[in-house]
């Protein structure tokens, strides 16, 4: 029962392509999905919430999103933490714009908003690739937080130049602004997460998927086959700023509440973003959730044990984290360039031959 | 001739000093990035920790003393003695040399052949740990490099000018430190032109740099050239890290220079050492021209953070491998 499927029995191409061609896996998916949404919000406390699952949801849109531009389309770009905060900006214009709309629809309009913009950004990528555009995507990054930082009607004049969201229901339920629980904010993100994992796992199965891959592989090779590389990259950078700027609008709407543009969505977030990936796998939806819960997880642990246990300084414990980090990455790199993903796959290749390996 | 005009040029030349700055950031990613193909995100964060280095030498830090004090509950910070300068450097030096070696015995190694993509990655992890390792080395507070070289404005370029304006002109700011810096940015590209051109060791960079199996077929060793060239990086590194922490401390910031040095890498080309320093020259005197033009009365300043990676990008549309990169020619 705890594994089956010993060897290759697909007959049609629809077989062939299932998310989860092993029963197990399938249940086990639905079983983690159950808990996640019918137990979890009942033991979690405000601490929990905030220092660890919330994080992990957002960016784990985020990152989904870049994976989809890097690892499914391979455009790097290092420019996640400026589109996050067009999310951001996005959402806080339509809340108080708009003060009616439910703050969900204004997520998902943000997400938009977002997409145009990398789709803007996305132009260059026609023209010159690889290292260039990671730089050209850097231009974003610094442009994109100087506007938000000195044009005054996209923080609406405030004295501080923060945003703040205010507060707003859903279902009676306050989900954002100081006075809403964590165990609603857990919810709203987690049923993004959900959906948004769901469709990006079906977009790159698809057509799109396969075109984004063709032009990863070679894009010159893709464009011979017929490959329209203008619309495979132009979609890539869209679908991918569409999930970044959700991620955005999330974690400032429901999560932080206030934002500062420089400090929340500074170079930093653009990093970290794509080390979860890289961590993760790329090309790889589990990757990105993997990637971004060991990035999130890895700091809380390393503070706990090194404060906490040790009694050290926070600045050492800082310290410690940008070393780790780096050897990881590099020790992954080198071990295996594709990630946890690949490492889960190899041991699901063991485990669908056990116990018969040979 | 009016009196914004003499600010104007002013402005040009301290745009010009600023460019020869990120010449020299720049300078340490072309040597990398002709030699193995690789595009080194961590040479800000080699700048950086080679100025901490030369600092703590230079003031007998105890290396790691935070953590030393963390663990045993200690209390010691320094070792009680000041070192020269001039020795400090040789042993700066030195640690970036060990740096190169292991650099290339630890990471470069297990990674021939990989993409650039991934190479490029895993220099970015190789700057996250240095930056975790350099503070917790010596500390993450702000210090003060002072190797000798004076700094603060040039009295006889002021003095000496000062005739072409009216009364209201006083004669050019020029910082002298920035003044230094151009003549050893001019000194460094000079020598490394002539040790490329004429030294045994150079010819086989060179070659290395044209074709890596060509090179590697007529005997030439790849690795340690790798050594050789992450140790000349490495000095690059310390020569900018002494330079620019002189200038504004050694401090975080000082890696960031790094990002500053990518749009002029991609103005001048990857592989062109000329180009980089044309390059640095154009951002720098871009970047103070537009602010003083335009950003600060226009836009509301600080327009410095994302004009060069601007400029980069639309010159990069119309020409993508920069001013002086070999021509891109794809195949399938």
């Amino acid at each position: 029962m705890l594994y089956r499927e010993v060897g290759e029995f697909k007959t049609s191409y629809a077989a062939d392509q299932q998310t989860f061609p092993i029963r197990f896996d399938k249940l086990a998916y639905f079983i983690i999905l159950a808990f996640a949404f019918l137990v979890v919000p009942f033991l979690i406390n405000d601490y929990w919430a905030n220092a660890v699952l919330l994080p992990f949801l957002i960016f784990g849109i985020a990152a989904i999103g870049l994976n989809i531009l890097t690892g499914y389309c391979g455009q790097v770009s290092l420019g996640s933490g400026g589109f996050m905060a067009v999310g951001a900006y996005a959402c806080y214009k339509l809340m108080t714009g708009f003060p009616d709309m439910n703050l969900i629809i204004c997520i998902i309009l943000s997400g938009g908003v977002t997409a145009l913009v990398g789709i803007l950004f996305g132009l260059p990528s026609l023209r010159i690739k690889g290292f260039y555009l990671a730089v050209a995507t850097l231009a974003a990054q610094f442009f994109l937080v100087w506007l938000f930082n000195k044009v005054g009607w996209f923080y609406n004049y405030s004295a501080s130049g923060q945003i703040n969201a205010p507060e707003r229901e859903m279902l009676g339920i306050v989900i954002s602004g100081p006075n809403s629980s964590p165990q609603a904010v857990y919810l709203v993100c987690l049923s993004f997460l959900t959906v948004l994992a769901l469709i990006a796992r079906n977009l790159t199965r698809g057509a799109f998927g396969r075109k984004w891959m063709a032009i990863r592989d070679m894009d010159i090779a893709a464009e011979i086959i017929g490959v329209n590389p203008l619309m495979a990259k132009l979609t890539a950078f869209g679908v991918s700023s569409f999930y970044v700027g959700i991620a955005g609008a999330l974690l400032f709407s429901v999560y932080l509440g206030a934002v500062e543009v420089g400090e929340v969505f500074g170079i930093q977030k653009s990093f970290l973003v794509l080390f979860m990936i890289i961590i993760g796998g790329l090309g790889s939806i589990f990757g990105s959730l993997a990637g971004a819960a060991f990035l999130v997880l890895m700091p809380v642990v390393l503070k706990n044990v090194m404060v906490g246990s040790l009694g050290w300084p926070v600045d050492i414990a800082a310290h410690f984290e940008f070393l780790i980090v780096g050897s990881l990455i590099v020790f992954f790199l080198i071990v295996e360039p594709h990630g946890f993903a690949m490492l889960w796959r190899i041991i699901k290749e063991k485990l669908r031959l056990w116990p018969f390996p040979h | 001739m009016p009196a914004e005009f003499y600010y104007g040029v002013e402005v040009f030349l301290n745009g010009l000093m600023a460019g020869v700055m990120y010449s020299l950031v720049a300078l340490g990613f072309v040597l990398i990035f002709k030699a193995s193909g690789i595009f080194n995100y961590a040479q800000g964060i080699m700048a950086l920790f080679a100025a901490m280095t030369l600092v703590g030498f230079q003031e007998g830090q105890i290396p790691f003393a935070h953590l030393i004090n963390a663990v045993f509950g200690t209390e010691v910070h320094h070792f009680g003695w000041t070192m020269p300068a001039f020795f400090a450097i040789l042993f700066a030096l030195g640690v970036m040399l060990l740096f190169a070696f292991l650099v290339e015995k630890l990471i470069l190694k297990h990674l021939v052949n990989q993409e650039p993509i991934i190479l490029f990655m895993a220099t970015i992890g190789l700057a996250y740990f240095m930056e975790g390792f350099g503070d917790l080395m010596w500390g993450s507070n702000v210090k003060k490099l002072d190797i000798g070289i004076p700094q603060g404005g040039n009295f006889w370029i002021e003095e000496n000018t000062a005739f072409l304006g009216g009364a209201d002109f006083y004669g050019f700011y020029l910082d002298t430190l920035d003044i230094y810096a151009t003549v050893i940015a001019a000194v460094l590209v000079t020598s490394l032109v002539l040790f490329s051109q004429y030294t045994k060791t150079g010819r086989a960079l060179r070659a290395v740099a044209d074709d890596h199996q060509a090179a590697l077929s007529v005997g030439i060793s790849l690795r340690s050239i790798w050594v050789i060239v992450w140790g000349i990086a490495g000095f690059v590194a310390l020569v900018a890290g002494i330079m620019w922490g002189s200038k504004s401390g050694v401090q975080f910031s000082l890696s960031l220079i790094a990002l500053k040095a990518l749009p002029v890498l991609m103005l001048g080309g990857f592989t062109s050492i000329p180009g980089a320093i044309i390059g640095g020259l154009i951002i720098g005197v871009g970047e103070k021209m537009f602010e003083f033009l335009i950003g600060a009365p226009l836009l509301g300043g600080a327009t410095e953070n994302w004009f060069a990676y601007m400029l980069a990008l639309v010159f990069l549309v119309f020409r993508p491998q920069g001013l002086f990169g070999e021509k891109i020619i794809e195949r399938v």
